[in-house]
């Protein structure tokens, strides 16, 4: 309590208009310096309950209150990054949802324009908001009834669960990896230096800032790049990474195009007809897919181009978030089956029981002990059981109560926030050092720095330090 | 009729080390009537390991004990026999001073002060069990016993505490609760059957508890340096409900200076002029001749005798389960963990000017006799060392904290206050914080006050406490800067600007002390405001002294906190470009240059500090039902049962309690407030 918070307040799905909302002691402040306002205006001091006309621009450290005429839309965008033309809300506390300061930014829908704004209202200086946030402030100013508070925890537990899921779902092996690889350098030499600290008879930190300003550059530049590659957010534009697997003939292009409505594989009744491997993106009851169709899984496949295909299919395979496996209910569990049934152990899969509308050969009991993993049994041509299919994702990925797209985009401007506030703390201790600080001063900006990541990571600190001065360094009398 | 000792007091000390000594005065200081009991006077403040007072972050907690008014600051610095300022290169927030002690004098020098101050009473004595007022209910003998020594004339007074209706009340900020089921103190049983009623006890047991010294194979069930442990409380500390852990911790082997070669160790000598620990004490009278130290080093040969011997070792051959601290590892640890270190360090250090016995710190042990010679004998100068006490391991019966609120009361146990290694910390500088709190809580809880807790943004004693409170602690808890989230804040040098408010609001620091830290602090404030406006012209006579302190001269004119902030340049330097500078005393002036320095670091960490502040002084009641909070999570409602945190800031800082968690309390604590009204 007390900082501003900010989030997309409307779904994200790409309806009409989409509202991203501003909470705190700082709404007023914040949305100064990135709106433009048609007429001139002392933005910080518009009444209360107004509506205003403008653009919210990019962020750049400067307000632009004091301009002289009207503006034209053209006029707006040569002098400053426009990112959208709205509607602002003001609603000053206490009679407002949460009792604070409020504004409303209405803007066009749309998920990247909706990331855009909230991204230029974070960096104005407000803080991607908590699950239930929202709700609990206005419950902790009293706006909302005693006898909610029950569902008011319900929204916040529930919700931060999914978020959390969210956020570890988004983040992918290679870049948890890379950020955690970062957190153990900074850890390390954040523990150097304490265990010098504390025990300056045995450690001499002679030489060191060179070292450690030296040592920072790879981590400094890799965490740049990996906030670079968060930007255009992996999950509003890509959805979650999704393969469908199966033996030749099973069915993968005919379930892609059921999904997909539009025939883009190639679908014949020859094996190995689906040579490249097709990208989809997908909108499957408010999910975002993005689907890969692979060559088929088959050994001794003679032909040389399949055979680059099948081994994509396996790398894609090992990379993806979902994997949906079809099997063909018409023919009974062949060795290909059985390795695409290997593939899917322990992952979040699904297994599709295709041409349900020939006399089954395959037990859906028996192919869903073998896949551990749910069974759905649907005809791509008679566009049955994708509803089921569609409602096991949904289960498989959160538990249902989530709109998907809004918690993944708020994820993500989240792990690209606190990527940047890491970023900038190392330039911190860059700068102490050049500036000649003490080394107890690096200390402060690398826990920061640590947490940052930390919290990506979804990691708790709180004993880090002193337990790797321990285990690294000997110490004491 | 019972023929048992009898009598009353405001509040019983369990035991006279540093936790005993500090709780002991507080309440005595405060006019409670106060008795301390020791297994020995002669061990009053007894330093029975390391003997040094201070160092990295130890040296802040002492500033901190002597801005609240404890003894430990004041009694240092009558017995030192060397002094340094640590890490005086680094920032201003790790300096920290240490000094070596002539440990008889620092134990005969802090007993003169217990045994001469007014209400305190002295008693070798053996505590064996505590009382509380369920027994008092079961115990007929010792209703009787009470209602006599009631009656006596001088414990009359003490009559309210003891009535029926008193004893199942428990008070709190804005009412008396009637609770049937509390659970309050009411005085201990000694071994020899005497008991001493008391509204309040403090245990402070240090390492006696069922403890048991080990090296090779002999195993001794006594106290350090051969005390007798306490071999009863324990047992009835269990029956009452409280969990004991066990911990160890170690000390290396004293030896003969007469036998040590002196030429080969490299020599440390103390600073000049000295600095002392207490904001009390006259510089001048503590510019005393100073004691060396010496340093050598461990060699291959060391290592090799230790690890061919290591299945001897108790530790390592399973004789020892209890846990041992990490920062405070014995050479064999050392050894064993860090194989490819060729040496490690190696301090000799006097026990006092008038003894021959030497520390040999960094070389703790508990190995068998006959390898502690070869070992201690391998090492450059001490090769023809005599061995005056061995190495040995003790381990003992302590507190699991998390039992304790941050007043450092028992949760379960009203009246009842634990301080010192009891609580599972190490050294004597924890255990002194702790027993100074758990005997300011103590008294202020005889007198019907809200107890002191100390935030962990404004102490380290605060981190101290909050560590013990809300974190699962496997080891003997030992202070570190880096505990200290708000380090650049919670500096020895500003220790009486943080703290002594709180003495004085207690009644331990007197008006006269408060007024001075007052005038301190309006010194600071003005000279500041008065720099930060001040301007400097670029002057031949500016430039010069620039140049001649090794800065740049200035192209333009600025203000003087602009040249302050130069890491090169210091407030002090500048007073030659700045001729209407008031005379300060030079505490003042260290102030201005710290706070112009850092100025922008320490903006920072106050700021946080705003933010951290909110969530603390949001309080949990500590019979909190955690099971009727909707929708928190498995793990975090267990833990929360488990610590009973006392405000949403420690909540938080649980490990398994996550920001919902907290979310959702925040929103039960608020509905369940807004029933009550």
């Amino acid at each position: 309590m007390g900082e501003t918070i900010a989030a997309i307040a409307s779904g994200m799905t790409a309806s009409g208009i989409g509202i991203i909302r501003i909470s705190g002691p700082e709404a007023f402040a914040v949305l100064e310096s990135i709106f433009l306002p048609r007429t001139a205006a002392d933005v910080q001091n518009y009444k209360t309950n107004t509506i205003h006309y403008g653009w919210i621009k990019e962020y750049n450290g400067k307000c632009s209150r004091h301009q002289e005429q009207k503006l034209s839309m053209q006029e707006a965008a040569s002098k400053e990054a426009v990112i959208d033309e709205v509607l602002v809300m003001i609603m000053r506390a206490p009679h407002t949802y949460t009792t604070e300061d409020t504004v409303e930014i209405d803007c066009h829908g749309g998920p990247y324009v909706m990331k855009r704004i909230l991204e230029a209202v974070i960096a104005a200086g407000a803080r991607p908001a908590e699950p239930g946030e929202f709700t609990k402030r206005a419950f902790l100013g009293g706006r909302i009834d005693l006898s909610e508070a029950e569902a008011v925890m319900d929204v916040i537990g529930s919700r931060s669960e999914d978020a959390l899921k969210s956020s570890l779902m988004q983040l992918s092996g290679s870049v948890r990896r890379a950020i955690s690889g970062i957190r153990t350098v900074l850890m390390d030499e954040l523990a150097y230096i304490e265990a010098a600290l504390d025990d300056p008879e045995h450690m001499d930190l002679t030489g060191y800032p060179e070292e450690l300003a030296e040592k920072l550059q790879v981590p400094e530049q890799k965490l740049k790049e990996l906030a670079a590659t968060f930007d255009e957010g992996k999950m509003i534009r890509n959805g979650i990474l999704t393969v469908i697997l199966g033996k030749p003939n099973a069915g993968k292009s005919s379930l892609l195009n059921a999904l997909t409505g539009e025939d883009r594989a190639i679908v014949t009744d020859i094996e190995g007809t689906t040579r490249d491997i097709l990208e989809e993106q997908i909108e499957l009851g408010g999910l975002s897919l993005r689907i890969i169709d692979t060559a088929g899984i088959r050994d001794n496949s003679g032909d040389a181009i399949e055979q680059i295909g099948i081994e994509r299919a396996r790398k894609y395979a090992a990379d993806a978030d979902l994997l949906l496996a079809v099997f063909d209910a018409a023919r009974p569990l062949d060795d290909n089956d059985c390795e695409i049934l290997q593939i899917m152990q322990g992952r979040k899969a699904i297994a599709i029981l295709n041409k349900s509308d020939l006399p089954p050969v395959v037990k859906e009991e028996e192919l869903q002990k073998l896949a551990g993993a749910p069974v759905v049994r649907i005809s791509a041509k008679e566009l049955t059981g994708l509803t089921q299919m569609e409602e096991y994702i949904r289960n498989m990925f959160f538990s249902g109560k989530l709109d998907f797209n809004e918690e993944t985009v708020i994820t993500n401007i989240r792990h690209r926030d606190a990527l940047m506030r890491s970023v900038e703390s190392i330039r911190l201790v860059r700068e102490s050092i050049e500036n000649g600080l003490p080394e107890d001063f690096y200390s402060i900006d690398l826990m920061d720095a640590y947490r940052s990541l930390g919290e990506i990571l979804g990691e708790e600190v709180s004993d880090d330090l002193v337990n790797t001065i321990f285990a690294k360094f000997c110490m004491g009398k | 009729m019972t023929t048992a000792v009898s009598d009353v007091f405001d509040v019983v000390v369990v035991g006279a080390g540093h936790a005993g000594c500090e709780a002991a005065l507080a309440c005595a200081r405060l006019g409670l009537r106060t008795i301390m009991f020791t297994v020995s006077v002669e061990s009053i403040a007894l330093m029975p390991c390391n003997p040094n007072i201070g160092g990295s972050s130890k040296g802040h907690l002492v500033r901190e004990i002597d801005a609240l008014g404890g003894e430990m600051g004041k009694n240092i610095d009558r017995t030192f026999i060397q002094s340094k300022i640590l890490n005086r290169s680094k920032g201003p927030a790790v300096h920290s001073l240490r000094a070596q002690a002539d440990k008889s004098a620092y134990t005969l020098e802090m007993r003169k002060v217990v045994e001469n101050q007014d209400h305190l009473v002295i008693r070798q004595q053996e505590a064996a069990e505590i009382l509380t007022n369920k027994d008092l209910q079961e115990d007929p003998a010792l209703q009787e016993l009470l209602e006599q020594t009631l009656k006596r004339e001088c414990n009359q007074k003490y009559s309210e505490y003891f009535t029926k209706n008193a004893l199942f009340t428990v008070s709190t900020k804005n009412q008396t609760e009637n609770v049937d089921d509390c659970t309050k103190i009411i005085g201990v049983r000694a071994i020899s059957d005497a008991v001493y009623f008391s509204r309040a006890v403090v245990l402070c047991t240090g390492v006696y508890l069922k403890s048991r010294c080990i090296y090779g194979d002999v195993s001794q069930y006594t106290g350090p340096n051969g005390l007798m442990s306490a071999n009863h409380l324990s047992d009835s500390l269990t029956k009452h409900g409280i969990s004991l852990v066990r911990f160890k911790t170690g000390t290396p082997a004293r030896i003969d200076a007469r036998t040590i070669d002196f030429s080969k160790c490299e020599i440390q000598k103390g600073d000049t002029p000295v600095v002392p620990f207490s904001f009390s004490t006259d510089p001048k009278d503590v510019q005393i001749e100073q004691e060396p130290c010496w340093m050598t080093y461990t060699n291959e040969e060391t290592h090799r005798v230790i690890r061919e011997n290591i299945d001897r070792s108790p530790l390592y051959g399973g004789v020892i389960h209890a846990t041992g601290p990490r920062y405070c590892p014995s050479i064999e640890d050392k050894v064993m963990k860090f194989p490819d270190k060729t040496r490690h360090q190696v301090f000799i250090e006097p026990e006092g000017r008038y003894t021959n016995e030497m520390y040999i710190d960094g070389m703790s042990s508990s190995m068998p006799e006959d390898v502690q010679v070869a070992m201690y004998r391998s090492v450059p100068g001490l090769e023809n060392a005599e061995i005056v006490r061995n190495a040995y391991a003790i381990e003992y019966d302590c507190l699991s904290p998390k039992q304790l609120k941050s007043s450092l009361e028992f949760k379960k146990i009203s009246g009842l206050f634990s301080g010192g290694q009891f609580n599972g910390s190490s050294g004597y500088e924890e255990a002194a914080s702790q027993g100074l709190i758990a005997g300011i809580n103590a008294a202020r809880y005889c007198q019907k006050r809200e107890p002191l807790v100390l935030l962990r943004s404004e102490s380290y004693i605060g981190v101290l406490i909050d560590d013990l409170v809300t974190k699962e602690n496997f080891e003997p808890y030992r202070m570190m800067t880096s505990r200290a989230e708000y380090r650049l804040l919670l500096r020895q040098d500003n220790a009486d600007l943080r703290l002594r408010k709180y003495g004085y609001e207690t009644g331990l620091i007197s008006e006269e002390e408060m007024n001075r830290t007052e005038l301190k602090r309006k010194q600071i404030k003005e000279e500041i405001e008065r720099v930060s406006v001040l301007n400097i012209g670029t002057g031949k006579e500016v430039n010069d002294l620039l140049v001649s302190l090794g800065s740049t001269p200035l192209p333009s004119g600025v203000k003087l906190t602009e040249l302050i902030r130069r890491p090169e340049l210091q407030y002090e330097q500048l007073a030659p470009i700045d001729p209407d500078r008031p005379a300060l005393p030079a505490d003042v002036q260290e102030q201005v240059n710290i706070e112009i320095k850092y100025e922008g670091y320490i903006r920072r960490q106050k700021k946080q500090v705003e933010q951290f502040a909110k969530t603390e002084s949001r309080h949990i009641p500590v019979d909190l039902d955690y099971d009727l909070v909707p929708s928190l999570r498995i793990e975090a409602r267990q833990k929360l049962k488990d610590f009973r945190p006392t405000s949403i800031g420690q909540a938080g800082r649980i490990a398994g309690v996550s920001p919902a968690d907290v979310s959702v309390l925040l929103v039960y604590l608020k509905q369940q407030e807004n029933k009550k009204r």
